[in-house]
């Protein structure tokens, strides 16, 4: 088997390969919202609510803080 | 960080680059609109000797329009909602605030580097990244600096989550500084040939076909890491900022996202089917082209549903008008592109004025329009006034569609009947018609196209006149509106 041909199934193989992880990643966005793990939903309120003054959807800080004291 | 007590987001270096997105978009709009004319009356192609030949304009036209308007209006909002979306100002860095500053006095300087060389007939010779190499060092520079201020805010932010247009955003910026280093690899050609050759002229270092794969990976993802990851970040901010709508499905997003990265940067092949790059190679083009429309009419079809409940804000504000006209746009070009991808397609299509026809109608329905609705979003906001005049707002988005439809339709016909006259054969199998019979029945059609380039610029100038009008002597406001766009 020559090189090109390797390339070719490098290609197609590493293809199938991204094709499992995005429907990989699409099952995920799902079940994790459905196990209440996660809301994706919230995330398009950050650009609504975007004055300086506004309460970020989710705190940096605050959040930081929590896996310090996880810690 | 200082405390949050009387801060602003600062938008000194938005306002900046938006001043070059108007400039540069009427300077590339107005070569666009010469050369489209050069091609239908050649006689103009000798207004200004040597300077005014459409091989010496072409490449202004494309290299403006793409690094010139629309690279700095990514900058521009990006200076602008970047902040927001972080909740974070420029003011809080001094360090941030300089990089700002720095990168567009840069980019300003590789403007002028670029328009000189490029007016003098210095060229590399490759699609969309003709600039000589000292250019190429100053533009990953640029870059480089934008990435700093990028990742400053990002290291700043109050807002833990990054919003999906600062995906697009980062995407924009690691594509193009990939594709950009492998395509301009490049050696001057005074060391390649012993002292003959000259400094500031340069050739690839790859060769032949190889060269042109590199070529059309970076050519077709300029495409991608310029006209359309960077412009569905925009629409996903200023279409839901606008209307009061959140993203209809933001999950929806995500995956439009990932599938967007996935498979755009396999696509770039199809500009070289029929030629000498490995079969399998233009197979894997066309059939990723094809998939390509998943990705992009996930996220086409996600702005349009933001609208849902909401239509009335179509008649009542033309700044949704543009952004709604856009998407629909980008679902048009990108089902166009891949069905340009399809090899039998291809094989009529290739080389034709459909391709341009193409393009266009995705720069200019698409990414002009969004990138203008977007400036025109930001300016109450940035010079705290009204936008100057809604009528000429609405005559605008008249004119200019207008303008894209007669560009489009006239270069469907042209480009097909082109592609149809080089193929046809009579019973003997002879050519049945010389290059110059297909001129002489495009002329028609490339007159048209001068006329819509006509009407764009125009509707560019009504543009830059409300921007202007709206930048020194509008209404001052004295709140920060929250959705909709005041205007007079």
């Amino acid at each position: 088997m020559d090189y090109r041909a390797l390339q070719g199934y490098g290609s197609f193989f590493m293809s199938l390969f991204l094709v499992v992880m995005l429907y990989g990643y699409i099952v995920y966005l799902y079940r994790s919202e459905k196990k209440g793990e996660r809301d994706f939903e919230k995330y398009g309120n950050i650009a609504l609510d975007d004055e300086i003054t506004s309460t970020p959807v989710e705190d940096k800080s605050a959040s930081e803080r929590l896996e310090e004291e996880d810690k | 960080m200082q405390s949050n007590a009387a801060l602003e987001y600062d938008y000194t270096v938005a306002k900046l680059f938006t001043y070059t997105t108007i400039l540069f978009g009427f300077v590339g709009m107005l070569i666009g609109t010469l050369i489209a004319s050069q091609l239908a009356f050649p006689e103009l192609n000798y207004l200004f000797g040597e300077y005014g030949t459409f091989s010496r304009l072409r490449p202004l036209h494309t290299n403006i329009v793409i690094f010139g308007f629309t690279i700095s209006g990514v900058f521009a909002t990006f200076y602008y909602f970047g902040q927001r979306v972080l909740k974070v100002s420029m003011a809080e860095s001094k360090f941030v605030m300089f990089i700002g500053k720095l990168h567009f006095a840069l980019y300003v300087l590789l403007a002028v580097g670029m328009v000189i060389s490029l007016f003098l007939g210095m060229s590399s010779s490759k699609e969309y990244a003709q600039m000589e190499w000292p250019l190429d060092i100053l533009t990953v520079v640029v870059w480089v600096l934008w990435g700093v201020a990028m990742f400053g805010l990002i290291g700043m932010r109050r807002e833990k989550a990054l919003y999906i247009s600062l995906w697009y955003y980062i995407a924009c910026f690691l594509g193009v500084a990939m594709l950009y280093l492998f395509n301009n690899m490049e050696i001057p050609t005074y060391f390649a040939t012993e002292g003959l050759g000259s400094i500031m002229h340069s050739v690839s270092m790859y060769s032949g076909t190889n060269d042109a794969l590199v070529q059309w990976w970076w050519g077709h993802n300029a495409v991608a890491f310029v006209f359309t990851v960077p412009i569905v970040g925009m629409i996903y901010y200023f279409l839901p900022k606008e209307s009061g709508q959140a993203i209809y499905s933001y999950k929806l997003s995500l995956l439009s996202f990932w599938g967007l990265m996935f498979v755009y940067l396999w696509a770039g092949s199809h500009h070289l089917l029929w030629s000498t790059v490995p079969d399998w190679m233009q197979t894997m083009g066309s059939v990723f082209s094809i998939v390509l429309i998943l990705p992009s009419w996930g996220s086409a079809i996600n702005m349009l549903l933001t609208m849902k409940g909401e239509w009335n804000q179509l008649t009542d504000n033309p700044l949704i008008k543009f952004m709604v006209l856009a998407s629909t746009f980008y679902m048009l070009s990108t089902l166009e592109g891949p069905i340009q991808a399809i090899k039998s397609v291809n094989a009529i299509a290739h080389f034709t004025d459909w391709i341009p026809g193409h393009v266009h109608d995705g720069v200019l329905g698409w990414v002009s329009f969004m990138i203008m609705a977007g400036l025109f979003h930001m300016a109450p906001r940035m010079f705290k006034r009204e936008i100057y005049s809604k009528k000429l707002m609405e005559a605008q988005f008249w004119l200019q569609t207008t303008a894209v439809v007669l560009y489009f339709t006239s270069m469907w016909i042209a480009g097909i009947t082109q592609g149809m006259m080089w193929r046809a054969v009579d019973e003997y199998g002879n050519l049945m018609y010389s290059f110059i019979d297909t001129v002489t029945v495009l002329h028609p059609y490339y007159a048209i196209r001068a006329l819509a380039g006509v009407l764009f610029l125009t509707g560019f100038v009504m543009f830059a006149y409300n921007m202007i009008k709206t930048m020194i002597s509008s209404r001052e406001l004295t709140e920060e509106p929250q959705f909709k766009s005041p205007m007079a």
